[in-house]
């Protein structure tokens, strides 16, 4: 059997100075190469869980964690976040703020020059960074001269440098436009299918979820209140807005038209499974 | 200056209706010789409830920066409640338009939540028993009773735009330019903004909505402005703007997932445009009805 690449074991985390957990009691587990989704309100919890990954909490923000995280079979308290880097990468929603470097090369080669990799792997692994992204060619350019969709796939392009086995994006298109969104998770969904990469995403539009993810996680106040399929998760749509979330309209649509009798079965949760659901239902073509 | 040629032919002010008349508007960023955005004519009524859509670099941005004279047109005219925005100064027309920065950090500044909810009617000679009012109704609206001591930097991200929003409509002013409110809120509070919406165009303000949430838009706004390209390519009502594939197409925008359903199949038979699910399956549930009696 598959070892997880990721597993929460009991985790509790209180930041600095505050009283109320930000985690508790967290138990999870993520098969390498999966693609799994985390909603959740504001305030859930979603970020916290993710910066335990990377050891960032508590390590450098403090407070105080219990339990046990695991990554790639190594005890994440035994190891200093920039050896957790080379394992999980994380990116961020604003991917002008993550910039610090004159060009493009410079950009994605600095977690590779913390890390001390010699000169020739470094330009060949910053070639290879950016042309799996998209921007092949772009080492000499300013990255402040790219479009978001871009700036975004570069901070991916410094993330997968380090060749990580799992990809941690955190809301990472809320401040890109639907072309920049269409541009980062194309790629996370190639990373994910064509190298294996585990992807875990937070994000708050569930049709994007619903699109790509293998599982989702509903975190509420600190837990993990639910943990399935996005088929069986999003079919249950009024404990999800019980929560306070949302549910693909795919699937909206198809909980009124149960509750008024004319739907059976399983909830679609993509397009193109509620257009031939209710083509059927008016009677064919 | 570029903008003297207008400002000599054009009428300081004129008597209208409208809470926004812009007239072939051009803009061009002096750095790099930019055009940002080239012949833009836009007609709002007063209480419209308008949401502009396009790509980051289409001139959505530049727009709403004239309308309120953070920018003035390099050629054309810009009027807003009947004034020419070029002859007055960004105070000036801060009375008359509020607007919501997309990051909150750009905006906020006072040492309290309170006291920033204070500053935009303190600065323009509101009566303090006024501003109490103004004030309460909105720590109320915004459910923000627990934060109106803290830093406005020590509350979350989602809450400090929230705080945004809330400082701006403490002014009452009769146009309100909401640059992406959705942006990085989650379900609840997208549903707050939502309703905020409906409840300002009610009152009668006038409401601008620049987003990238079509569905947000599809359940509130009334009337939906395209831009590509430093143009306004479509004006037209949400329900003619998302049913229009090649639009989409060309724009790269994409219809909310509820109107691609309705567009291939109710809408397909002849059936109206649904914008949301209910419609939709109100629609659904009205056919599937009709067919058994038949």
């Amino acid at each position: 059997m598959t070892e997880p690449i990721l597993s929460f074991r009991n985790v509790t985390y209180t930041y600095p100075g505050t009283e109320e957990p930000a985690l508790s009691d967290i138990n999870l587990e993520v098969m390498p190469g999966e693609y799994v989704g985390i909603v959740g309100l504001n305030g859930a919890g979603k970020t916290t869980l993710g910066l335990c990954v990377n050891g960032v909490v508590p390590a450098m923000l403090g407070g105080t964690r219990t339990g046990e995280v695991v990554v790639s079979e190594l005890d994440v308290d035994e190891y200093p976040v920039r050896e957790m880097a080379k394992i999980v990468g994380m990116v961020f929603d604003n991917p002008e703020f993550q910039m610090s470097q004159i060009t493009c090369a410079e950009e994605v080669a600095l977690g590779l020059e913390n890390a001390g990799v010699d000169v020739d792997t470094m330009t060949e692994s910053v070639a290879q960074a950016l042309e799996l992204v998209g921007l092949g060619g772009f080492q000499e350019r300013s990255p402040l001269g790219l479009s978001g969709g871009q700036q975004q796939r570069l901070a991916i392009a410094a993330v997968l440098a380090m060749k990580p086995q799992v990809l941690i994006m955190d809301e990472p298109t809320s401040n890109l436009d639907p072309t920049g969104k269409q541009e980062v998770f194309g790629l996370a969904s190639t990373l994910n299918q064509d190298y294996g990469m585990t992807v875990i995403v937070i994000e708050h539009e569930v049709e994007v979820l619903a699109d790509f993810a293998d599982r989702i996680i509903v975190m509420d106040k600190g837990k993990v209140v639910m943990n399935d399929t996005p088929e069986k998760i999003f079919g249950q749509v009024d404990a999800l807005n019980k929560l306070g979330l949302r549910v693909p309209e795919a699937t909206e649509l198809a909980n009124i038209l149960e509750k008024k009798g004319l739907w059976q079965g399983p909830k679609p949760i993509r397009t193109g499974e509620a257009v031939s659901r209710v083509t059927e239902m008016m009677g064919g073509a | 200056m570029a903008s003297g040629k207008s400002k000599v032919t054009a009428p300081d002010r004129i008597e209208t209706d409208l809470a926004i008349k812009v007239e072939n508007a051009h803009y061009e960023y002096l750095a790099g010789n930019v055009v940002a955005l080239s012949g833009v004519n836009l007609e709002v009524k007063r209480g419209e409830l308008l949401g502009i859509i396009g790509q980051n670099g289409s001139g959505k941005t530049t727009l709403t920066k004239l309308l309120n004279r953070l920018l003035k047109p390099t050629s054309g005219n810009v009027y807003v409640n009947g004034l020419l925005t070029t002859n007055r100064s960004v105070q000036e027309m801060s009375a008359h338009i509020g607007y919501v920065f997309q990051n909150p950090n750009h905006q906020l500044f006072a040492r309290t939540v309170k006291d920033e909810l204070e500053f935009g009617p303190r600065n323009i000679g509101v009566d303090d028993s006024e501003i109490d009012v103004r004030v309460n109704d909105a720590i109320e609206f915004f459910g923000l009773e627990s934060y109106i001591e803290e830093h406005p930097y020590r509350v979350s991200f989602p809450v400090r735009k929230l705080v945004g929003i809330a400082s701006v409509l403490t002014m009452k002013p009769s146009i309100v330019i909401l640059d992406e409110p959705s942006t990085g809120q989650d379900h609840q509070t997208t549903r707050v903004i939502n309703s905020l919406m409906r409840r300002l165009a009610e009152d009668g303000t006038t409401v601008i909505c620049v987003s990238h949430d079509m569905p947000l838009l599809a359940d509130v706004v009334e009337r939906v402005v395209v831009m590509r390209n430093t143009e306004v390519i479509a004006d037209a009502s949400p329900r003619e703007v998302f049913a229009d594939g090649d639009l989409m197409l060309t724009t790269n925008l994409q219809a909310p997932q509820i109107t691609e359903i309705s567009l291939a199949t109710v809408t397909k038979r002849g059936g109206p445009i649904a914008l949301t699910a209910q419609e939709l399956a109100d629609d659904i549930v009205r056919r599937v009805a009709n067919r058994g009696t038949k």
